[in-house]
């Protein structure tokens, strides 16, 4: 399920610092429910690790199932995410990583995009970043996306 | 610089998720302006939404926020901290927040040159 060919060596360095939410789970069931959650976790600190951007989104980039989803898709798409840097997840197909992404991230919605494994926001983060020039900064900082070329650098002809 | 009211051109349209998101919002943060705003009806023919009798349901809301309890922190802490506020409702069916949140200082009109 996850890719891994992208995977950068540095991963196995950071530390996953996240607690796992048990806390509304019955006791009876903490044992069990705490294995999935903490095998979700592991998965998905893998996806978000996996490629430099991730969106966990409703549908698929070409069939998005939710208006906000499909935003967060349009606007990496403005800024010329290329296709082998950017990988979607669809958690209408996974109702496990509907669920767990949503403690994982510690966020009630989706889209959730990552960046570089760090999590970047929602929806309306992600559409004030790119209003605000902050998406393309992060993209270009994170190496997704290389520098735009100065203006200054535009030859006029006479 | 009271609360403002949602919507006067609709009144008494508010449901309890309604007034349970504005009483919290107005509790936690001693909003200068909280507009709340309910988007559900356009998202009524949504499956997720049909399934759980959406069609006049409170799913979708957008809120905007001017509140100085913003300062210094980043849009994201912004908004955690409401989702935060606000984790009963999401449990309860809550779908979507469209989220604006000011300071009383970003709220001004930048002067546009």
């Amino acid at each position: 399920m996850f890719r891994t060919a992208l995977r950068t060596s540095f991963t196995a360095l950071r530390a996953p610092a996240r607690v796992p939410a048990t806390a509304l789970v019955s006791p009876q069931l903490a044992f069990t429910r705490r294995y999935i959650t903490q095998e979700a976790r592991a998965k998905i600190q893998q996806a978000v690790e996996s490629t430099p951007v991730v969106l966990f989104m409703k549908g698929t980039p070409d069939a998005p199932q939710c208006g906000f989803s499909r935003a967060a898709v349009q606007v990496l798409g403005i800024h010329g995410v290329p296709e082998e840097k950017m990988k979607t997840f669809d958690v209408l197909e996974d109702s496990e990583l509907r669920q767990s992404i949503k403690e994982f991230s510690d966020w009630p919605t989706i889209p959730q995009l990552y960046v570089n494994g760090e999590f970047v926001g929602g929806c309306d983060i992600l559409l004030s970043m790119h209003q605000s020039g902050e998406l393309d900064d992060l993209l270009v900082k994170s190496g997704v996306i290389p520098p735009e070329e100065p203006e200054t650098t535009t030859q006029t002809q006479n | 610089m009271s609360t403002a009211v949602s919507d006067p051109a609709k009144p008494s349209s508010a449901g309890p998720v309604e007034h349970s998101i504005r009483a919290k919002l107005t509790d936690l943060l001693r909003p200068s302006q909280l507009e709340i705003t309910n988007d559900s009806w356009q998202h009524r023919h949504h499956a997720p939404m049909r399934a759980t009798g959406g069609g006049g349901g409170e799913t979708h809301f957008s809120v905007h926020v001017v509140s100085d309890q913003f300062q210094g922190k980043n849009t994201m802490q912004r908004h955690r901290m409401i989702y935060a506020a606000l984790s009963d409702e999401f449990a309860a069916g809550l779908h979507a927040l469209s989220l604006k949140t000011k300071t009383p200082a970003e709220a001004k009109p930048a002067a546009q040159t």
